[in-house]
Order: structure tokens, then sequence, then C-alpha cells
């Protein structure tokens, strides 16, 4: 009896302290939503509240009214996510299946030519004049698909190992007495068999490109080919940028007086964080299991 | 020979598939690996990365002569080493707490949630911070002004305060995603271990402490060596989004990584930001070496290569 109530009590406490994590978790997120759709008036003369005053969409029609400029960002986004998303899995694979093969020649090299880039690199400089001097990347949207992004020693090693643990050999040996070509295997056994470890690895890459704001701010400086979150970024720091591009100086003055600064700001945050945070739900399982896979024989 | 021709004939399709992947990593890696003799040149535009005239050690003698090295390398070291420590101890007890959970549904929703903060960017982590130090409006000065009728205090403007603050971010975003970790390794215990310590009548908490932590040690063992090697790294974003790259806040948000940034981009110094990273690249490498090394001698298996 005794131990029956300590037990509860202690289970009690555990709920609890998730309940305050949660919040924790969760109150930002909810501070910035409800600022957005908060009366610039009741801002300026109360704050920030988690439970706003006066409610007005302003901001969201101020965003609307011109909507040309996150529009082109988003695109930027998601044709870079897209594009960028497909190639890295398919580059990854094609590169982390022939590793998981024990027959394969220079099997060990190839493995530390990987492996080492995760051990040393020349820094982020040579890295930068690499992309801008020899491959003229800079100011094209090739330069937040390329650098860094489309491939991950990691992953690579990551899905190798799934392969050499799941494909059995003794079906690629069977294919290969029926004349099956290695292209033939990849696409049609191995990949069929390793939607799994594809799916996460995919929903890592598209996350990673879907965030970049890093390449953007290293090699764009064309605001017409700025992604979403780097047009946050310079929102941020300077809310008047939203104005500068589509209108004249003169212009600028008078929309800045009009403008509800405040609450725009953090309409744009959310603008830019709903995709990922209404796609969360129905992802969330995967890349659950994803970090999982990953920490067991990382 | 002939051996080494039939096989080469007989692999030639799985070894074309790795041609992509190779020949990307010898652009994104390797030509910058070569590139850091531009930390012992004097770069400029004209003549490139070959024909800049060699300055010896010129970049790295300026760089170490100036504050500013002793300072960044403080910096990184420093957050670094209380991230690793506080995010450890925090993922660790929060992994055992979820175990406690019994029920599946209320289990996967909180890992769910508390995994939220680290799928978003920085960018986005800068604008809720923003929403709670905003100087004007922002919620914790609203509360000190309001309930303690505390002075406002210009967050932005004080760099003594951002210690704490960057600390505090980096736990919101990642120990959720460690304690995560974590759990699949505790996930992973044999419950038989558990029973058989029930019977014997060990309480909880030892069972925590003597089978659950010390089962789990490889895995803490891994994530604190790959921690520990990249001390000298740091996480860009935290240290340049966050503060919203105030002017005023240099002194305590510079890290190696945000001043090889300013170097090259603001004051297009080329080589000796170079010299900068290169500094940070051959101590992580060192680094590495050493810590698993040390592992090595103490567990084999636990060691990363």
């Amino acid at each position: 009896m005794a131990l029956n109530t300590k037990s509860r009590i202690g289970s009690a406490l555990i709920h609890m302290f998730f309940w305050a994590f949660t919040i924790v978790s969760l109150v930002p997120f909810i501070l910035v939503f409800m600022v957005s759709i908060s009366s610039e008036d009741s801002i300026l003369q109360k704050g920030y509240s988690l439970f706003p005053s006066q409610i007005s969409f302003a901001a969201y029609h101020f965003l609307f009214n011109d909507f040309s400029e996150i529009a082109k960002a988003y695109g930027v986004t998601i044709i870079t996510t897209l594009v960028g998303t497909v190639i890295s899995l398919l580059i990854t694979a094609l590169f982390a299946y022939p590793l998981s093969r024990p027959d394969l020649p220079f099997r060990r090299t190839i493995s530390f030519y990987i492996f080492f880039t995760m051990l040393f690199g020349g820094g982020m400089v040579p890295w930068y004049i690499t992309y801008v001097n020899m491959f003229d990347l800079k100011n094209t949207i090739l330069a937040m698909i390329i650098p860094n992004l489309l491939l991950s020693a990691f992953n690579v090693l990551l899905m190798r190992s799934f392969f050499a643990s799941t494909i059995p050999e003794s079906v690629v040996e069977s294919a290969t007495i029926d004349g099956a070509s290695e292209l033939k295997i990849f696409f049609k056994i191995v990949v069929p068999l390793s939607l799994p470890i594809m799916a996460t690895i995919g929903l890592f890459n598209t996350l990673s490109y879907w965030n970049d704001w890093y390449n953007c701010m290293l090699f764009i400086d064309k605001p017409e080919l700025y992604n979403i979150q780097y047009l946050m970024t310079k929102t941020l720091t300077n809310i008047q940028y939203l104005l500068m591009k589509s209108n004249s100086s003169a212009q600028v003055g008078d929309l800045l007086a009009k403008m509800p600064r405040e609450t725009v700001r953090m309409a744009l945050a959310i603008v830019g964080i709903a995709p990922l945070l209404f796609a969360y739900p129905f992802f969330q399982k995967y890349y659950i299991s994803g970090i999982t896979s990953g920490a067991v024989k990382g | 020979m002939p051996n080494l021709k039939k096989s080469l004939k007989k692999y030639k399709w799985l070894l074309l598939m790795t041609l992509p992947g190779i020949v990307y990593l010898f652009i994104n890696n390797y030509i910058p690996m070569y590139g850091v003799i531009l930390a012992f040149k004097n770069y400029n535009y004209v003549d490139g990365i070959w024909g800049s005239a060699w300055a010896g050690l010129d970049n790295f003698k300026f760089l170490f002569n100036s504050q500013d090295a002793y300072i960044i390398t403080r910096n990184t070291f420093l957050y670094n080493f209380v991230f690793i420590v506080l995010n450890l101890v925090m993922a660790v007890l929060v992994a055992l707490l979820i175990n406690e959970i019994k029920d599946k549904v209320i289990s996967r929703f909180y890992q769910s949630t508390f995994l939220l903060p680290h799928i978003i960017s920085m960018v986005v982590v800068a604008y809720l911070v923003y929403s709670f130090l905003n100087v004007d409006s922002g919620l914790i000065n609203r509360l000190l002004t309001k309930w303690f009728g505390a002075e406002a205090i210009s967050w932005y403007g004080e760099p003594k305060y951002w210690p704490y603050i960057l600390v505090i971010v980096n736990a919101w975003k990642n120990v959720g995603y460690l304690s995560i970790i974590y759990f699949a390794s505790i996930i992973g215990i044999d419950k038989e271990y558990y029973e058989a310590a029930t019977i014997d009548g060990a309480s909880k908490w030892k069972q925590m402490t003597r089978i659950t932590i010390p089962l789990i040690l490889p895995v803490i063992t891994t994530m604190t060596l790959l921690a520990v090697s990249g001390i000298l790294r740091s996480d860009f974003g935290l240290f340049y989004q966050v503060p919203m790259n105030t002017g005023a806040l240099i002194p305590t948000t510079n890290t190696i990584d945000t001043f090889v940034y300013r170097a090259m981009i603001q004051s297009g110094d080329i080589g000796m930001s170079t010299a900068a990273g290169f500094y940070q690249s051959v101590v992580c490498f060192v680094l590495i070496l050493v810590a698993n090394a040390a592992v090595r001698r103490i567990n084999k298996r636990d060691a990363l290569f």
C-alpha cells in the first residue's frame, strides 16, 4: 500500500516535470503567434503578451497585400529543397550501396576517403573560394543546392550500414546468376527493400535544405534569389527590408509610418515556419526513428 | 595485375556508382583541404590561389599577436564545455524519466514536442529569442517592469548576459534531441535485468544507477567523444543569428567560426581567416585522435575507429 502511494506520487511528479518541459518547448512559438495576431497599438502599450488584449490580423493583411517578395523567396526554397533532396538521396544511395558489398575492390580505401572528411577539413574560407573562384557559383541557385548540403558523409555511412544489415547477400547473388546488371539489382531490388532508410535520409535532406540560410548568406547577393530563411534573417534586423525593394525611397518612408512593425515581424516568422509546423505531426514519427537508428550504431 | 583488371571489369558498374560521391567529396572537401595553403599566402583576387605571393607564417603571427585569438578560443572552448556537460546531464535525466512513462501514446507525444525546437532553423530561433528579449516590448522586459518594478534591460546591448542566454537557447534546442538518442539506447536494454533486479528488491533509483546508466555508457561515451573532439567548433547559427550579429555583443558571443566569417566577409582578410580556420581544424583533428586513443585504451569497443 505504502509502496503504491509512493510510486503514484513519483509518477505524478514525472508527469509534472514533462508538462513543464512541454510548456518550455512550446511557449516561444505560442508567444510569436500571439504577437502576430495582436493589434500594433496593444503591443506598443503593453508589450508582447501570451494573452493578446486586442486581436488584429493587420500584420497578415500587410504581408499578404504585397506577397510577391515572400512568394519569390518561398519559390527559391521549394525549388532548392526539391531538387537538392532528390539528387542528394540518389548520390548518397549510389555511394553507400557498393560500399555495403563485402567483395567490392578498394572498399576500405573508399570508406577511408569518406571518413577522413569527417575528421579534417580545410575550413570555411578555402571552401568558399573553391566554389566562388573555381566553379563560379556565386549568385546562382546551384549555390544553395551544392555546397555542403548535397552529400553528408555521415548519411552515406548510415545508409551503408543499413544496406549491409538488411539486404541479404543471397538475393544479390541469385540476381547476379540470373544475369541482372548491377544497376538493375540496385534499382529493382536494393531500393525497394530500403524504403525506411530512404525516407529517413530524404527527410534529413529536406530539413537541411528547407532550413538553410548559411549558403544563401555566403553565396547570394541578389535579393531576387534569397530563400525564405534568409529573407527572414534580413527582416529580423531590418524590418524596412520588406519595403525597400518594390518601392521608391519616398514611398518607403510613407509605408513605414503605416506599417505595424512589431506584429509584421512576428507574422513573417509565422508565415516562415507554418509549413514546417503543419508538416511536423506527419513526419515526426520517421524523424524520431531516423535519429534513433543513427544512434544505435553511429 | 590481370586479376585486378578482371575484378575492375567485373565491378565496373559498382565502382561507377560511387563516382558522383567521390567527385563531390573531392570538390567540396579535398580541394578546400589543399586550399589551406592560403593561410601561408598573401592572397589577392587578381593573382588567385596559385599566383599570390607566399607570406610564410605572417598570417599566423598576425592572428596570434592580436587579442582575438585568445578571446575566440576561450569563448569557443568554454561555451562548448558548458554545453557538453549540461546537455549530457539533462538529456540523460530526461531519457531516464521518459523510460518511466508506461503509456506509449503519451511518451510519444512528449518526445515529439521536445524534438520540435531541434527541427527549426536558427533564424526562427533568433525570432523566438527576440520575442522574449526585445528591449521595448519583449516579454521579459515587460515582466521585469510590470511585475517586479525593475528597470528594463537592454539585452542586445549588454554582453554580460549572453553566456547565460546562449547556454539556455542551446539547451532548449538540443536537450530533447539528445534525450531521444539516449532513450533509444535505454529501450534496447534487455528487460530481464530489471526483472531480476526487482525480484532482488532493488529500488528504482538503484536500477537506474546500477543497470541503466552503466549499460548506456557506450552511447554516452561515443556522443561525448564526438562532442569533445569538436570543442573548438561552434554552431555558427547560434552565435551569429541569435545575437542578431550585434556589434556590442561581440566580446562574449564571438567564436572561432564567427570570427573567421567576419574576417573574411567584413574585413576581406583571406590569409588570416584561413589561418584561423586551419588552426581550428588542426586542433580538432588532434583532439579527435587523442580522445579516440584514450577511449580505445579503456574499452576498445567504444572507440570510433
